[in-house]
């Protein structure tokens, strides 16, 4: 489903992705860790498209086709979810407008008519509870006066109503006290199926116990240092990225 | 360079949509401004007396009068000599019966959307339509003749209700007001009448819809709408012009008087042509709009979205002259490439419990400028008076200017007067957001700049509401993506 080769990315020459490697099949739950600062945000954004920093070498290839060549908005109408760390308001413009529009713009790219406003209507409120999402937030502007928790169910509520085939997760756990992190896991195990892939990007273990990864991933300074399967984010939880870290920098 | 200045300077490529011009047969006289020209306009459409005498009154007073110099606006030169005053479709008379309107005309108005056969018109709106300076056609006439609204144009009210215009016409913008509001007085061609009588509910929206067709030539009209006690009228104007290099000056006035209980919606999506790409061409917009709240419990609501126009002046006003009357002015003004607009409100409050609310969204992307100017003046005597200000500026990339200039004259302690502004950026963030998604970067912007202005297009009636967010994005197209 993806394949990510040899991919290093450059912020105002800085390299900051430093030859990334990662094969996702379908069905698959990949979780990328890694301490702060390490280009796992960078990472993500280079999967949807966001171009404040240059691709200098490297390939993507998304269901057989070459990703970097696409934009960011068919990127997503080919089923590229991506969960925002920081979701960004947008004042004034309502949360069913909004989803509505996404909506349609992927229906017509697969030229689908626009879904009919009562069938969105009603896929709204079965997605609403699929996140328990309370109603008062999808009545108000995308974003706007959400708490950090209340914009991450948002995140997921989306994912639901979009269904995409590859969601990628970008730190969708932090600031979720225990119940929102139940109902947020939740989400994503309901959607989980064989046909679409998750990437969980998180530096804590503690979501790793709701949804639980095939393969485990460690990021650190632009690179992947260490892959296995769960067992090795239970390491990690254990001993810290200190081992890791001191294992790489010896090397280096 | 970054991504967003890269697209950000590859400029709109989206066209003027209303800009073609009508081969049609028109009757100029030759260019320049003087005494002669003012009696030879006013001959032409067979003026009583006094009315050649004010217009030369107007004229005269102009003439020791010089241009403002106050707004945020660079303006050229201006030659007021170089300018045709008045231009008309050649068949002068009013069509009686639509056979007898050169399907030209009816065809560029076709074009427009304003079909001029009643039976084609948006269900409950009436409309007065003028071309360069003559009313073509004002339609319903009959069917609001016997609710005893008066609906026509200003030139057959002059001739058909002389009274009503000479109570009326420069008592809330006098010819002395302003260099172009004297300018006006002068020369002024057509415009609308309009006249609700007392206890009427007028059934259906009046418009007037202007457009101008003839080069080299000026327009000004005049709107007069008197709504007598308890009785109300929703009121829309609309406007284009043809792509034109030089520039087109335009210097409207609108009067309203709305007696006791009266209550008047202005409704404006004034779309001139705003140049080119580079600035070349374009209508100059000075306008001067005001209403009085001449009675007690009466209500005037100005609401406009402004689009069009090289640059614009105007500042629909309200006189809060009656007790617990009420002024509104919403409005949402988008300048993109090269265009200047300089545009807000007066509230003057005259008397006890009057309450103003004033919301102005400005958008500004390319190399415009955009100018929020408002005045809110409370007068001695205008005990308790209350007004709401929230002036927001929007903009689209960094190479374009928000102001705000707020005024505020107070002389009355227990007047309570609030005033809002906020100034956001059109992110990256925002658009990329969409974009992921699956929303272009088109759509973003104009859900986004719909979004930002809904209060105010909220206010429009309907069937213009879809429009002016049609509008809204057409002006903004590819000045961010
Ligand atoms: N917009 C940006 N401009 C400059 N540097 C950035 C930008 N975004 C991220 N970086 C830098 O890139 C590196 C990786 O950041 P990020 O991908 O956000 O890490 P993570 O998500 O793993 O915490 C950090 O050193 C960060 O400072
Ligand atoms: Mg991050």
């Amino acid at each position: 489903m993806l394949e990510i080769k040899d991919l290093k990315v450059n912020i105002e020459d800085k390299e900051i992705l430093k030859g990334i490697n990662l094969s996702v099949k379908p069905g698959e739950v990949h979780a990328i860790m890694g301490p702060n600062g390490s280009g796992k945000s960078t990472l993500a954004s280079a999967l949807a498209g966001r171009d404040y920093f240059d691709i200098t070498h490297g390939k993507i290839i998304y269901e057989g086709k070459d990703l970097l060549e696409l934009s960011p908005e068919d990127r997503a109408r080919e089923g590229i979810f991506l969960g925002f760390q920081y979701p960004v308001e947008i004042p004034g413009v309502s949360m069913v407008n909004f989803l509505r529009t996404a909506i349609n713009s992927m229906r017509k790219y697969r030229n689908q008519d626009p879904l009919p406003a009562g069938d969105f209507l009603k896929l709204m409120r079965e997605k609403k509870q699929v996140v328990e999402i309370d109603s008062d937030l999808t009545n108000r502007s995308v974003n706007e006066g959400f708490s950090g928790g209340e914009k991450k169910k948002n995140e997921i509520f989306q994912m639901a109503l979009l269904e995409p085939k590859l969601a990628i997760l970008d730190e969708t756990d932090s600031g979720l006290d225990i119940d929102a992190l139940r109902i947020v896991s939740n989400g994503v195990n309901k959607l989980r199926s064989p046909e679409n892939a998750t990437i969980i990007i998180t530096h804590y273990q503690r979501l790793l116990d709701y949804i639980v990864p095939d393969f485990v991933h460690v990021l650190y300074k632009g690179r992947i240092v260490k892959s296995g399967d769960k067992s090795l984010a239970k390491e990690l939880e254990e001993h810290g990225y200190e081992w890791i870290k001191q294992e790489v920098d010896a090397e280096m | 360079m970054t991504d967003q200045e890269k697209i950000l300077s590859e400029v709109t490529g989206s066209d003027y949509k209303f800009g073609f011009h009508t081969d049609i047969d028109t009757e100029t006289i030759p260019k320049g401004l003087s005494e002669k020209v003012v009696r030879i306009i006013s001959a032409k459409k067979e003026e009583p007396e006094w009315l050649t005498e004010t217009r030369l009154k107007a004229f005269r007073h102009w003439q020791t009068m010089k241009m403002p110099e106050w707004a945020h606006l660079r303006i050229p030169e201006i030659n007021y000599q170089d300018i045709i005053y008045y231009a008309a479709p050649k068949q002068e008379a009013k069509y009686e019966s639509m056979d007898e309107v050169d399907p030209e005309l009816l065809d560029t108005f076709n074009k427009l959307g304003i079909p001029l056969e009643e039976q084609n018109q948006l269900a409950g709106v009436a409309v007065d339509a003028v071309m360069d300076s003559v009313s073509v056609k004002t339609t319903f006439q009959d069917t609001l003749a016997d609710k005893g609204i008066i609906f026509c144009s200003f030139s057959e009210a002059v001739k058909n209700h002389p009274d009503l215009v000479k109570k009326y016409m420069g008592s809330v913008v006098p010819y002395t007001d302003n260099f172009f509001a004297a300018l006006n007085s002068a020369v002024f061609s057509d415009g609308s009448f309009c006249y609700i009588p007392k206890g009427v509910h007028c059934p259906m929206e009046l418009s007037t819809y202007f457009r101008i067709n003839a080069a080299n030539t000026g327009q000004f009209e005049r709107t007069l709408i008197v709504a007598e006690d308890d009785s109300y009228v929703s009121y829309l104007e609309g406007c284009t012009a043809p792509m034109r290099d030089e520039n087109q000056l335009h210097a409207a006035i609108v009067e309203i008087v709305a007696m006791e209980n009266a209550e008047v919606k202005y409704s404006t999506v004034q779309n001139w042509y705003p140049g080119d790409k580079n600035g070349k061409g374009g209508i100059f917009n000075f306008v001067t709009k005001r209403g009085i709240c001449k009675g007690d419990n009466s209500k005037i609501s100005w609401t406009q979205v402004e689009t069009g126009s090289a640059i614009t002046w105007k500042y629909p006003s309200c006189i809060l002259r009656g007790n617990n009357s009420v002024g509104e002015f919403y409005s949402v003004a988008v300048t993109n490439n090269y265009q200047q607009a300089d545009t807000g409100t007066k509230m003057i409050h005259i008397g006890k419990n009057t309450r103003s609310t004033i919301i102005s969204k400005g958008i500004s992307a390319g190399k415009s400028e955009n100018s929020y100017r408002g005045l809110v003046k409370v007068l001695k005597g205008a005990e308790n008076a209350r007004n709401f200000s929230q002036c927001d500026s929007l903009l689209l990339g960094d190479k374009c200017g928000a102001h705000t200039f707020p005024y505020l004259e107070v002389d009355n302690m227990s007047a309570i007067v609030e005033h809002e502004a906020t100034t956001s950026k059109i992110g990256e963030d925002q658009i990329f957001y969409c974009n992921q998604r699956g929303i272009d970067t088109e759509n973003a912007i104009s859900l986004i700049v719909n979004g930002y202005a809904k209060e105010v297009l909220n206010k429009l009636p309907m069937e213009f509401a879809v429009e002016a967010q049609k509008l809204l994005a057409i002006t903004l197209e590819g000045s961010v993506g």
